[in-house]
């Protein structure tokens, strides 16, 4: 587990070294995301103990959102001026957005692909 | 000799100082939240972040505490999200194959996805008598918030108010998402997982990831592709929306 502490604090350190040395508008971690994949590239493989460590990790991804979206959620009241078109909005187009992506994605899949549809194991949201 | 409630009080403002206090609180509000996720059998609207942001602005609420004064304890979780972001990489190269099998869908899916999320935004708070720059602020609140702050000020939109929307998005995406999908018969989980990420950027993804690792996997293409194509796209749309 430490050590693969180590190897993904030492990808992000780089990737911020290597995206403010090169002036980049990608964020540190997202290059270093991107150096971790050519590091597998190259071994051609996950070590194990990486694997799983990271998925421990993203296993609980939702927890690291909850400091900054704590701090959002103080500032609620700059929206209730306008509460009507924002609850509108907010909600139709995350539907719309959701279903339209997901439908193409859907029909473009069974037009172009003979291979059968991967079903969500729905042990989640029964 | 003091009073009980006197000792209490010294208490309070001792450990009210000290970080430990607020970091315990984010990690146990989610840990208890997340066991009655699971309890009530992933009943959407107890979803995990929805109810520990609930609980712990309530807190912070009651307790007179300050953002700041919660940050220092809650900054250790939040500091977890760089490596998080790096150790993407995994599930990203172990289904490496299966996202380029499904590219052709995947690119279409993006540029009508994206286009969707935008403008159908824009338009409904335009419609139901937003006022122009707040209509401009919804336009990226389906991107992840570095980039949809960035986007919103070359818009002409609230940077700030752009951000409140950005994780309202995500966090109402993440809590109706997948029954939303599959009331419509939409299942597959390269799609759902991908529409996930596009609609609804982090917290949507991290949401996918408790489905599964593919629906994970294709939820980070999602938000990462959306990121880069509604940048590219929105400048050169604006004009239409003014």
């Amino acid at each position: 587990m430490i050590q693969t502490l180590a190897l993904l604090l030492g990808c992000q350190l780089l990737g911020e070294a290597i995206s403010r040395f090169a002036d980049l508008p990608v964020p540190g971690p997202v290059i270093g995301m991107i150096l971790l994949l050519a590091l597998f590239a190259k071994l051609r493989d996950i070590p194990e103990n990486v694997e799983k460590t990271s998925f421990g990790l993203l296993e609980h991804l939702s927890l690291l959102f909850i400091p900054a979206g704590t701090g959002v959620m103080l500032h609620f009241e700059r929206i209730n001026e306008e509460w009507l078109p924002v609850t509108v909005a907010l909600v139709g187009s995350t539907i719309v957005g959701l279903l339209v992506t997901a439908g193409l994605f859907t029909l473009f899949l069974r037009l172009t692909s003979k291979e059968p549809l991967m079903p969500l194991q729905d042990k989640d949201h029964e | 000799m003091s009073e009980p409630s006197q000792d209490l009080t010294e208490i309070w403002v001792y450990l009210s100082q000290s970080p430990l206090l607020w970091l315990f609180v984010t990690i146990a509000a989610y840990s208890l939240s997340l066991a009655l996720f699971r309890k009530m059998r992933f009943f959407p609207l107890l979803n995990p972040v929805l109810i520990s942001m609930i609980v712990i602005v309530t807190l912070l609420n009651i307790t007179g505490t300050g953002y700041d004064r919660y940050f220092e304890g809650a900054q250790f979780v939040h500091f977890m999200l760089g490596p998080a972001t790096v150790a993407l990489a995994v599930p990203l190269f172990r289904n490496f194959q299966k996202v380029r099998r499904a590219l052709f869908p995947l690119l279409i899916a993006l540029a009508g996805g994206s286009l969707t999320a935008a403008l159908s935004a824009f338009y409904l708070a335009d419609i139901f008598g937003a006022s122009e720059q707040i209509a401009l602020s919804f336009v990226p609140k389906s991107v992840t918030s570095p980039i949809a702050m960035g986007i919103a000020e070359n818009l002409g939109g609230l940077p700030s108010l752009t951000t409140v929307l950005v994780i309202l998005t995500g966090t109402l995406g993440a809590t109706l998402g997948l029954p939303l999908m599959k009331a419509f018969a939409l299942r597959d989980e390269r799609a759902c997982g991908f529409a996930m990420g596009l609609a609804c950027h982090g917290i949507g993804t991290a949401r996918a990831f408790q489905a599964s690792a593919m629906t994970g996997t294709f939820a980070v293409v999602g938000m990462g592709s959306n990121g880069l194509f509604t940048a590219i796209m929105v400048p050169l749309i604006a004009d239409t929306l003014l």
